[in-house]
């Protein structure tokens, strides 16, 4: 293959950016995938995540910046000069070639001597040999997906990129196949970065989340560890649910900071907060938050307000409570307690939670 | 509506009329354009039926059954000549337009481009001029201006009159069935390690294949059927339908009618032959 | 008292739409420009500079004496000529293409709909049905309606017998060109008007249906605004080759009151010098039938005629 570079190693994107016209989809990102991780790009429609997975692929080339993996440089190369491969959002399976031949394509391509058997190899992989024989259009949609992985995966890329790949399947096959890709990830030891919206998808699969929004990188790191410190408003929001309110710090305490949102003051932990004086947006997931029908004694913060809606869930109880201020706080209580609560809409409650839960991000994102 | 389950009430039952005009209601759609197509095929009938006619000077009315024309439909002068001519000119036309058509409707659909709005326009307007009107163009300047360069009117002029008009009609074909490929089809060859040529031969090309024989069949049965280009470009030469204009002058001899109604017979087998065959490879591909 | 007003409960997932932020490729045009010349110059050649020589013609003056010369001129007494002496032979090309396309209209739109909505697995029987026809030539066609509306055929013999001809003859009267034009151009109507039902959704119309009840104010409401695109294309493409035909005229019409297709072929095939006021008449009739064009777009509104 002329111009085709093999290279290995970690993907790094340098400083990054790419424009159309006017409109920026991609500014000045940073990335680094250490080679062999699961990474996903998260993020909502138009936040420029597809526009980053196709600079990788070389389907669109940076207005600045590089694209390299391990020492090589592939900016500027043809999308069939780089060692990486793309699933693509709704498969792009040729509809003219039997399910055996789409995965030797890239084989035969690179003219391989035995591609019919690699491809072979790779619909076991995906457990999809017994279709070999048929076209795309034969196939359902959990299938398909399983020739598009096969179609990437059979070439050995460097770094494999998912684009929305279970965008289009239905909810009990979604959560098959988020356990098959981990499988097969794990199995083939590939980079594999993972482009959805769906921040659940993103928290199950991925080892590191980069979370993105208007062409930027807002967080980057553990799936546990950005749920629990979330460090913009836009992370707090879009991963999970957050109760959260704008104050302004007054004080601090030992370790704390007190912020007084509306006249009620609050603690954060300073090591929990990223302003530490004027505004904050204080916020606490609705797990963290204890739902009781009188004043519980401790440290804990604790708030007055009324039962608006109670959903029973099985293994846990949702509430959306009422503040006399007019927001609304939404609480998860886990199912442990012999005597459940028997909260009905209407009752007042008491809101408390420990004050190491509750985290500060800034009022403005960038 | 069954009585087997006997409801407490008596059904409604309409009444005749009601029914009969509920029934006109339902199937007036369907009725009329039975009608239509009636309509649409009397004309070949007749073409049909004359073609047996006995007929004198004049083949207007009706004189009597005769199988001679179909015996020797070649016997006319100029009949089988002018349209060996219009099989060639089609033939060269259509591959000639196809290919440059297909060009230009990949460029339109798959490249931004400066231009691209004049170049609509110079695909459109084509469509939109009377042919009386191009035909009176391409003669002034083939008599005017490129005769200085040695071409008269003639077999060459006739072909590039009709690759002419048929080229928008191949890239509007074209076009449609290029915009309704998932361009992902052609990025995911190009990120399995296809060149454009490759992506081009391998993917893209078989799978637009059926608009441009599609185009294809257009361009012929366009170029087949003109007259009144033909008529301003041909000089000296005929093609079938010049034939049959000129003739009925004096009055179309039924051996234009056996012609005329074989390619019609031939033209629908083949349109119905692709139609099976499509359908059988649909078919086979739902397993 | 707690007031935590700005407090919300923020949505699990911002967005969840599947198209996501993918933009079009954007590919390098040279590439474009390739694939386009040859087509390009093509028309260029043989549709723009033939134009152009017609517009230098239009405007060429005869060499009195030598009948079939001219000389480069300014001439617009040949657009004055063109106007003056056939300002009636425009008139009925535009009255009778209005009327056949009109009737092509009525004809068109039950088999267009009969094959959108009611055809079923018939359909594509019936598309090869509105195609087939004209796979027979054009001029044979023609000759056959010659036949069919003869002095001696049933069509005249019917209608003589009920008293609807007042001349008695169909063949030879403008009634006969209209016929022609209507019939000749008829699947230019069909196919248009049938694709832009077939692309709307049925359920659309029985939404109609269900709202309205009555059948003509669904249909004129809901099925005709939802199939305008196809009737504007079908329209243009019924009246522009309707409006520049000879041959239903020379076949079927009387000899006196020609079309203006008759005036220009008889000037430039049949009477000697007749080229620049021929070449006048054809310019007209394709800037009347441009502006026609673009008022009739202007004001149906419609992008998707190419």
């Amino acid at each position: 293959m002329a111009g085709f570079r093999e290279a290995q190693g970690d993907l790094r994107l340098d400083s990054v950016t790419k424009a159309f016209g006017d409109f920026t989809a991609v500014d000045d990102i940073e990335l680094h995938v250490p080679r062999g991780s699961f990474f996903a790009l998260l993020g909502p429609s138009g936040c420029g995540k597809t526009t980053t997975l196709r600079m990788i692929a070389g389907l669109e080339q940076p207005t600045a910046g590089r694209v390299m993996i391990g020492d090589t440089d592939l900016t500027g190369s043809r999308p069939y000069e780089r060692p990486v491969n793309t699933v693509f959002q709704s498969y792009a399976l040729f509809p003219h070639l039997t399910i055996r031949d789409n995965v030797a394509f890239g084989p035969k391509r690179r003219k391989e001597q035995d591609a019919a058997k690699r491809a072979d190899d790779a619909l076991e992989l995906v457990q999809m040999t017994q279709f070999a024989a048929r076209k795309p259009a034969q196939l359902s949609g959990g299938q398909q997906q399983r020739v598009a992985l096969a179609r990437a995966l059979v070439n050995h890329p460097e770094v494999l990129l998912l684009d929305e790949p279970l965008g289009a399947l239905d909810l009990k096959l979604r959560r098959e196949m988020q356990v098959e890709l981990k499988r097969i990830q794990t199995e083939v030891g590939l980079t594999f970065i993972h482009v959805t919206h769906d921040q659940e998808e993103a928290m199950t699969m991925a080892d590191t989340v980069a979370v993105m929004n208007k062409g930027h990188i807002e967080q980057l790191g553990a799936p546990a560890a950005l749920y629990d410190l979330p460090k913009t408003r836009f992370v707090a929001n879009f991963l999970g649910q957050a109760n959260t309110g704008v104050g302004t710090i007054k004080d601090t305490d030992g370790d704390h900071l007190v912020a007084e949102v509306l006249g009620t003051p609050v603690k954060i932990l300073k090591s929990r907060s990223q302003v530490h004086d004027g505004e904050v947006v204080f916020g606490v997931r609705p797990e963290k938050v204890t739902v009781s029908r009188t004043q519980p004694d401790g440290v804990g913060n604790d708030v007055r307000g009324v039962v608006r809606d109670v959903s029973f869930l099985g293994v846990a109880t949702s509430y959306l409570v009422d503040m006399p201020s007019g927001a609304t706080w939404s609480c998860y209580e886990q199912n442990l307690d012999v005597e459940p609560l028997d909260l009905r809409p209407g009752d007042e409650v008491w809101l408390t939670w420990n004050p190491g839960h509750a985290f500060g991000v800034p009022v403005d994102d960038r | 509506m069954t009585t087997t389950t006997a409801p407490a009430s008596a059904p409604y039952r309409p009444s005749a009329a009601k029914r009969a005009q509920l029934w006109l209601a339902n199937h007036f759609a369907m009725l009329s354009a039975i009608l239509v197509l009636l309509y649409l095929f009397l004309p070949v009938a007749y073409t049909f039926a004359f073609s047996f006619n006995d007929h004198g000077k004049t083949n207007i009315v009706w004189q009597g059954f005769t199988w001679k024309h179909w015996q020797d439909p070649c016997r006319v002068a100029g009949a089988c000549e002018s349209l060996v001519t219009s099989l060639q000119v089609g033939a060269i036309s259509t591959l000639v337009a196809t290919v440059l058509g297909t060009l230009m409707a990949l460029a339109m659909v798959r490249y931004r481009f400066r231009g691209k709005a004049a170049s609509n326009v110079l695909i459109f307007v084509p469509m939109a001029t009377p042919e009386i009107v191009m035909g009176a163009a391409l003669l002034t300047i083939f008599v005017q201006g490129f005769s200085n360069i040695g071409i008269s009117l003639g077999f060459g002029t006739i072909v590039f009159a009709h690759i002419m008009f048929c080229l928008s009609f191949v890239v509007v074909t074209v076009k449609a069935r290029v915009q309704s490929l998932d361009p992902r089809i052609e990025e995911a060859a190009q990120d399995l390690y296809a060149s454009p040529m490759q992506t081009f031969w391998k993917v893209t090309f078989p799978l637009i294949l059926p608009g441009i024989l599609g185009a294809a069949m257009l361009a012929f049965s366009l170029s087949f059927d003109d007259f009144i280009i033909t008529n301003f470009v041909s000089g000296n030469e005929s093609t079938f339908p010049k034939f049959v204009y000129v003739a009925s002058r004096r009055g179309i001899p039924a051996e234009a009618n056996v012609i005329g109604f074989s390619m019609f017979v031939l033209a629908v087998l083949l349109v119905i032959g692709a139609q099976v065959v499509g359908s059988w490879r649909a078919n086979r591909v739902k397993g | 008292m707690s007031g935590l007003a700005q407090a919300s409960v923020a949505p699990a997932a911002a967005e969840v739409t599947a198209g996501g932020d993918d933009q079009r490729p954007t590919r390098r045009s040279w590439t474009a420009y390739l694939l386009l010349l040859p087509g390009a110059l093509w028309l260029g050649v043989f549709f723009v500079l033939p134009l152009v020589q017609l517009a230098t013609v239009s405007l060429q003056s005869r060499f009195p004496g030598f009948p079939g010369y001219y000389y480069r001129d300014v001439n617009f007494q040949n657009y004055v000529s063109a106007l003056t002496d056939y300002g009636p032979h425009f008139l009925r090309s535009f009255v009778y293409a209005g009327l056949a396309t009109f009737l092509a209209f009525v004809v068109a739109y039950p088999l267009a709909y009969a094959m959108a909505f009611k055809a079923g697995k018939w359909r594509n029987l019936m598309m090869i049905c509105v195609v087939a026809p004209f796979f027979t030539s054009f001029i044979l066609r023609t000759f056959a309606w010659s036949q069919i509306l003869a002095d001696e055929g049933w069509v005249a013999g019917i209608l003589n017998f009920l008293h609807l001809l007042p001349s008695g003859h169909i063949i030879n009267t403008p009634l006969a060109v209209v016929a022609g034009l209507t019939y000749n151009f008829l699947p230019f109507m069909v196919l248009p008007i049938y694709a832009s039902l077939e692309r709307a959704d049925p359920r659309v119309i029985e939404a109609g249906g269900d709202l309205y009840a009555d059948g003509f104010t669904t249909f004129r409401t809901v099925t005709l605004p939802m199939s305008m695109p196809g009737v504007l294309a079908g329209t243009l493409l019924t009246f522009i080759p309707a409006a520049g035909d000879f041959v239903n005229m020379e076949l079927l019409g009387p000899q006196r009151g020609k079309m203006v297709g008759n005036v220009i072929n008889d000037q430039f095939l049949a009477i000697p010098g007749g080229y620049p006021v021929a070449a006048a008449l054809s310019f007209t009739l394709m800037a009347a039938i441009l502006v026609m064009v673009f008022l009739y777009v202007r004001r149906f509104g419609t992008e998707e005629l190419v």
